[in-house]
Parts: C-alpha cells; sequence; structure tokens
C-alpha cells in the first residue's frame, strides 16, 4: 500500500528508479524484498535490474537497519586524526562489526568515506546529529546517550 | 508571487528589497553550513534568537543565518557587523555576555576572540586574520553575506544580473567566446577548458541536449562545492542557466551526493524559488529561452564522480563507466549531447560575465586562470576552506593561512586529488600550485582537497588508506581497476604489516604502470598516483617497513608496541582504568605495565595519560623488539 503511494508518485520511468529507492528506504529503513517486486512492474524493468542497483549503491539496505544508525567517518581528514581507532572503539563497544546490527535491533553500526565536515574530524553521526572532534573516550558517552534513550 | 518576465523588473526587485531592508544598527551573521550545525551552531542561533527577544533588540538587531564561513576551525562562530567583530567557538552560555558587552555597550569580550596559534596575536576584527588575508575569495566572500534559503539575499547582491546581460545582450557565441577568454578550465580536477567544452556540445546536432553540475563530491577531505551549495546555491544555478543558453540545452541536472543533507536542501529550496520568479521554466525572465534544472540525490557510488558512470546514475542505472569516445559532448545522458561541469566550475561563470573575461583572467598563472577553493585539512592549524589565486605557492598556504602545523609538529606532506591524486613532500613548498605544477609533481589537482600530515602520518599507511579506499569504490567493470587495485592495496597491507618483502615494491610500481595504463575510466587511471608519489618521494619509508619491520611515524599498529615507562609512570590508575581488555596492571602510586600480549594496541592508554605525566610511548623496530624480549625473559 505505502509502496503504491509512493510509486505514484512518479513516472514510470527507470530514471525514477534511485528516486523511489531513496523514498523505500526512508520511509521503512531498508528495501523490502516485496517492494522489489512492486517497482518492477511498475517501471517495467526485470527484478533482477533493480536487485543489481539497489546493491551496487551504499545508501541502500536490503536488511532493516537497527534504531539508531551510527556513521563513523573515514574519510582522509579523519583517518589521518585517527578514525580507524575510534571505528574500532565502536566495534567494541557495540560488539558488532561496521555494517552490522545489534542483536537487540538498537544499532547499525556504518563507516562511511566521507562527510566532507573534515576539519572537526574525527566525526561521527548518530541518526543525523553530528559529533566532533570524536576521541577513544568519548565513544562510551555517545553511545550510552542512546542505550538512555530507549 | 509574480514572475519576474523583463531584466528591467529584476533591476526593480533588487531596489525595492534593498529600500525596504530593515535599518538595524547592527546584524549578526551566524556560520551555519554542516560543519557550524555539527558544532552547536543551531543552538548559538536558538540562544541568540531568546536573548534578543528578552532584551527586547528585535527591532535594532539583525540575526543572518548563512552558509560556511570557510574558518571551520572555529565553528560555531559569529560576526557582528557593521564592525566585522568574529566570535569562535561560542556555546550558547556566552550569548548574553555578547550581547550584553557587544552589541548594547560596543565592548569586545576579550575571551571570544581569535588568537592565532603561530604568533600568538589576537584578532577581533574577521578581515584582519592572517587566514583570511591572504586569501582572494571571489567565490566565497558571499558566504558572509546572504541566507542560501532566501533568493531576496542573492538578488540584492545583484544575482541573476550575469543572466539577465547574456540573455539580453549576448548571442550563445559570444558567450561561449567569454568564457573562452577568460580561459576558466574545470574545477572538478581535470582542468579541461570550459569554454571549449561548451563550443564542441554546442557544435553536436542534435534536437536535445542537457547540462549536468557534478555535485557528486566523492573525493574525502574535499568539501568546497558541498559549501558552495550550501552558502550560494543560486551562484551555481545561474552559472548552469548561463551555459544552457550558451549550449542550447533545455534540461539540467544537479547530481548531489547523498551524504549531504543540508546542499540537498539548499538547492532544492533555491530551484523552486529561481521557478516561482520566472528565473527557471518558460520564457526566463521573459525571453524567449526554455529551461529547468532537475535534481538528483546520488546513493553512494564513489566511482558516480566519474561523467560517464554519473550519467548511466542519472538514468537509474548501476554507475558503471563507459569507454570514450564518444565523449559526453557528442553522446551523453539518453545518447543525447551533454555537457558536464563541476559546482566550483559553474560558480565562477556568472562571475566571468559579470566582470568581463579581461578583468577575470588577470588572476593566477599563465594557464590557470582565476582562483581555486581548497580544503585545508588534516594536521593543520587553520583547519577550513581557503580560496586562493592560481599560483600562490604551497607555503603560503599551509603556513600563512594555514598557520602551521599542529602542536609544533614537523611538515611532511601534503596530499592533494583526493584517491587519484598524490603526496607532495616538503622541498616542494615552493611550488606556485596550478593545474600544470600539480601534475609536474605527480600529483593532480583535483576538486581541490589538501590534506596536510604532519611526523606522525605514515606514508605507507596514507598510500594503503587510498588503495582501500579505491578498490573499495571500484565498480568491477574492467579487470585491471577490480583487480590490480585489490593486488596493490594486498600488498601494501602485507608491508604496513611487517610481512613485507624486498621485491614487493618492484611488484608495486609495475602493477601501478599496468593499472594506471589499462583501466577504463579516470577512477583506475589514477588510483596508483598514491601509490606511485609515496614511492617517489618517501621509498625510504617503504624500505624502513620492510627491511627493517619499523614504522618510522609509528601508525602501522603491528610494527609498535605501547610501552609505560616505569620511570615516569606516578601510577594514577587512569591508564589501567581506560584500558578496553584490561592489558594493564598496577595499583595506585605504583608503575603500571602494559601485558603485551593482551594488548590490542587501541591507543586509549595514550589518549588518557594526561599530558603533564605523559608516561605512555609507543616504539617500533630495535626498541619494540628490546621491550617485547625483555617481556619473555620475564615469563621465562
Amino acid at each position: 500500500m505505502e509502496i503504491a503511494k509512493i510509486l505514484g508518485e512518479f513516472h514510470g520511468l527507470q530514471k525514477d528508479l534511485i528516486h523511489i529507492l531513496h523514498r523505500v528506504q526512508a520511509q521503512f529503513g531498508y528495501i523490502p524484498p516485496e517492494a522489489v517486486a512492486q517497482i518492477a512492474e511498475c517501471l517495467k524493468i526485470s527484478e533482477n535490474e533493480i536487485f543489481g542497483v539497489l546493491t551496487f549503491y551504499k545508501a541502500f539496505s536490503l536488511e532493516p537497519r537497527g534504531q539508531y544508525l551510527v556513521t563513523v567517518c573515514l574519510g582522509t581528514a579523519c583517518h589521518v586524526r585517527g578514525g580507524v581507532q575510534i571505528v574500532e572503539e565502536m566495534e567494541r563497544k557495540l560488539q558488532v562489526k561496521a555494517g552490522q546490527t545489534t542483536p537487540d535491533k538498537k544499532f547499525t553500526l556504518e563507516t562511511v568515506n566521507c562527510l566532507g565536515c573534515c576539519a572537526i574530524g574525527p566525526v561521527v553521526v548518530v541518526n543525523g546529529k553530528y559529533y566532533s572532534h570524536v576521541t577513544l573516550n568519548k565513544v562510551e558517552p555517545i553511545i550510552k546517550e542512546y542505550r538512555e534513550a530507549g | 508571487m509574480k514572475k519576474i518576465s523583463h531584466p528591467s523588473q529584476l533591476q526593480d526587485w533588487k531596489k525595492r528589497l534593498l529600500a525596504e531592508q530593515p535599518a538595524y544598527d547592527k546584524t549578526i551573521v551566524v556560520s551555519s553550513g554542516t560543519c557550524g550545525q555539527a558544532s552547536g551552531s543551531l543552538q548559538i542561533i536558538e540562544a541568540l534568537n531568546s536573548e534578543l527577544e528578552k532584551k527586547d533588540l528585535r527591532e535594532t538587531v539583525g540575526l543572518e543565518i548563512t552558509g560556511c564561513h570557510g574558518f571551520c576551525e572555529l565553528e560555531p562562530n559569529i560576526v557582528i557587523y557593521p564592525q566585522g567583530i568574529f566570535y569562535k567557538k561560542l556555546t550558547p552560555n556566552d550569548i548574553p555576555r555578547v550581547i550584553d558587552e557587544t552589541i548594547l555597550k560596543n565592548k569586545i569580550v576579550p575571551s571570544l576572540i581569535y588568537e592565532d596559534p603561530r604568533t600568538g596575536r589576537r584578532f577581533s576584527l574577521q578581515k584582519d586574520f592572517p587566514f583570511y588575508q591572504k586569501q582572494n575569495r571571489l567565490l566565497t566572500e558571499n558566504n558572509f553575506r546572504i541566507d542560501p534559503t532566501k533568493i531576496e539575499d542573492y538578488i540584492m547582491i545583484d544575482g541573476y544580473q550575469a543572466l539577465a546581460k547574456v540573455l539580453f545582450d549576448m548571442t550563445a557565441e559570444e558567450v561561449i567566446a567569454e568564457i573562452r577568454a577568460s580561459a576558466l578550465r574545470g574545477r572538478g580536477g581535470a582542468g579541461f577548458p570550459t569554454g571549449l567544452k561548451w563550443e564542441i556540445c554546442r557544435n553536436a546536432s542534435s534536437d536535445r541536449k542537457y547540462i549536468i553540475c557534478n555535485a557528486d563530491e566523492g573525493d574525502p577531505g574535499a568539501y568546497m562545492d558541498r559549501s558552495l551549495l550550501e552558502g550560494n546555491p543560486h551562484s551555481v544555478i545561474e552559472g548552469m542557466i548561463i551555459g544552457a543558453y550558451a549550449i542550447g540545452a533545455a534540461e539540467g541536472y544537479i547530481y548531489v551526493r547523498t551524504e549531504y543533507p543540508l546542499a540537498v536542501k539548499h538547492v532544492s529550496i533555491a530551484l523552486e524559488q529561481a521557478r516561482v520568479r520566472g528565473l527557471l521554466g518558460k520564457s526566463i525572465l521573459g525571453s524567449e529561452f526554455h529551461f529547468d534544472i532537475h535534481i538528483v540525490e546520488g546513493a553512494g557510488a564513489f566511482v558516480s564522480g566519474e561523467e560517464t558512470s554519473l550519467m548511466a546514475s542519472i538514468e537509474g542505472r548501476h554507475a558503471f563507466p563507459r569507454q570514450r569516445p564518444p565523449f559526453p559532448a557528442q553522446e551523453g545522458l539518453w545518447g543525447k549531447p551533454t555537457n558536464i561541469n563541476n559546482v566550483e566550475t559553474w560558480a565562477n561563470v556568472p562571475l566571468i560575465i559579470n566582470r568581463g573575461a579581461k578583468e577575470y583572467s588577470q588572476i593566477g598563472t599563465a594557464g590557470s586562470k582565476g582562483t581555486k577553493i581548497f580544503s585545508l585539512v588534516g594536521k593543520i592549524n587553520n583547519t577550513g576552506l581557503v580560496e586562493v589565486p592560481m599560483g600562490i605557492t604551497l607555503r603560503e598556504i599551509i603556513y600563512d593561512i594555514g598557520g602551521g602545523i599542529k602542536d609544533g609538529k614537523n611538515f611532511k606532506a601534503v596530499q592533494t586529488g583526493g584517491p587519484s591524486g598524490g603526496c607532495i613532500p616538503a622541498e616542494k613548498l615552493d611550488l606556485p600550485i596550478d593545474y600544470d605544477t600539480l601534475t609536474q609533481a605527480g600529483s593532480i589537482m583535483g576538486s581541490g582537497g589538501m590534506i596536510v600530515m604532519d611526523e606522525d602520518t605514515c606514508m605507507v599507511d596514507v598510500a594503503r588508506y587510498f588503495l582501500h579506499f579505491t578498490q573499495e569504490e571500484s565498480c568491477g567493470k574492467c579487470v585491471p581497476c577490480r583487480v590490480g587495485t585489490r593486488q596493490m592495496h594486498d600488498i601494501l597491507t602485507r608491508i604496513t604489516r611487517g610481512l613485507g618483502e624486498e621485491r614487493d615494491l618492484d611488484q608495486l610500481e609495475e602493477l601501478a604502470n599496468s593499472v594506471q595504463s589499462a583501466s577504463l575510466c579516470g577512477l583506475g587511471q589514477t588510483a596508483p598516483n598514491p601509490v606511485l608519489t609515496t614511492l617517489r618521494y618517501f621509498r625510504p619509508e617503504y624500505e624502513a617497513h620492510i627491511k627493517k619491520k619499523s614504522c618510522p611515524a609509528l601508525v602501522c599498529k603491528e610494527l609498535l608496541v605501547y610501552y609505560i615507562e616505569p620511570e615516569i609512570c606516578v601510577g594514577c590508575l587512569l591508564c589501567k582504568k581506560g584500558c578496553p581488555v584490561e592489558a594493564i596492571s598496577g595499583e595506585r602510586k605504583k608503575v603500571h605495565a602494559i601485558d603485551q600480549d593482551v594488548c590490542i594496541k587501541c591507543g586509549a592508554c595514550l589518549e588518557i595519560c594526561p599530558p603533564k605525566i605523559k608516561a605512555v610511548f609507543k616504539y617500533t623496530g630495535k626498541k619494540k623488539e628490546k621491550i617485547l624480549k625483555k617481556k619473555l625473559s620475564e615469563k621465562v
């Protein structure tokens, strides 16, 4: 139903595909497999092609993400200031590897190649909220903020 | 809202807006781009609003929210006009003081002004900062003056006047001749002459043509395009409309990376405002020219910055590059002639039309005209976006504008051009930079990222970092890039782990040359640059990793130990508490020690050890072996 509504806003052309995937991803937090069939029918392209496109781009996920998406920047500026150590500390604290979601579905940990706020790195973003100049000691307080938020 | 249907109405609108401007005694300008917001500018705005309300100053004090001011290191910051007083790194608690002292009593708040880390000199006025003095902010200065969500602000600084001039006083050929005369070269990195590119596309015969603004700024460490789109989106849109007129395109696309939500938002607002006012759409400004722009959000693939991939992505397909020729100017989007320029290139266009090619081309060097925005980041004191004339030296950028290296360390290299670029060593600091000199040095201008590295940066690790990046982002279509970058990354990883062999360096060079010459698109062709330049300028560092199993910069984990110097340690327990794996033993006021078998080398102990004590050290090479041996003998 909701997918049909999203599809209704477009013109059924292949060029709409990435826009549609963005909308579905934003709405559900991932691309549900059943959405793929509906999109394929609407755009008159194969499901195979849609899976190809959506797995090519990092912005889309076939698995539901956690309640909080923790993104650690690994751009060059963050890298030379110790971004890797921040990811490793996050992995230890959340007990998942980058790219994974915690079993309680609370956190998904991801890395990104540059958020373009290089001046204030290392940068961590949690659901759109930016944390600047992150050090190893700031990792636990950041996570705690969301653990306690429920 | 009425559409503007004649250039004279644009003039009238501007005059009316200027006349209607409230006569504030003072105006507070808040820098609120992504960096600013990430550092807390929204809380500053909230505090300013409530304080102005509380003290009943709404009538006399203006509040303007703008894009990034460039000096990202000092975010969140404000500038108070007319004087131009700059306050740095504010918190909401500072705001009542700012209002009471500076707004009401005209006094400076000393604790909030900027101190130059190099000289210790203090500055209260923004215009006096050494950071700004050597810049020539042709494109970025307006970020101080306009609210990017209000088209009226852009109109008041002569916005869309260049468009009016082009549509009513110039033929398409004259516009192209003007851009050619300015000698503007593409700011996306390759430096192709913009006017020539336009001309080729104009001369291609077709019933339909497209133009594209490439805002898929994927180079890690570069963010000038984000700043322009966030801070002054109309300047890019105006440039695109002028380009479309010159080329004869009816439709345009702005392709923005999805990692830039604020840029997407500001561009979307600006496009809608331009449409409502008749600056986009049918009969622009009442002329016979029709043109509209769509925004497309990328989806997180670095390769989509490559022009043929970008077009595939707009068409709703995998962002796979394809063989050129045919070039986009011949066969581009949906097989039609297409002209692609980068954000900064488009933003230069109205400027050239307004000032004239002659005046514009006085700035810069023989082969590279105008200014270039660089993002000066990494181990530098004054991190930020700097706009400088072409031909300025690296030394001037890094020391005079950038304030030198952080914490008094030594400069080692500057990395330009992102994953396609290279590392330039200290002996090249006096190189006047333009497209050609950087290429000669083995690097490229690229989009303008400038990552400064100090003695604590390991060049082998940097090369490994970039190859990790490119092999991950390689789309996989062509073998040299897909397999070659992977192989290079594997060799580099081995070297950083102390498992390198002497023949590795020759093999790296051979692979680099193959990948460079045989890859399909720019991503693969330039991916070996970070390896080749570090091999060229920093070979001894590679050799130290291979022959001595040591990392001179103390970065590569496998080649290090963390060690607590017993003579220095005061036994404060901080490192013991901070260690995530309980590798540290010791009691209060007794010397602590790290169990090397348990230690994961995360660096938490070094970070937490009080700066006054500094008992934790990293060692590599022989000293490392000695520590490990000692540990072994203790066990026996």
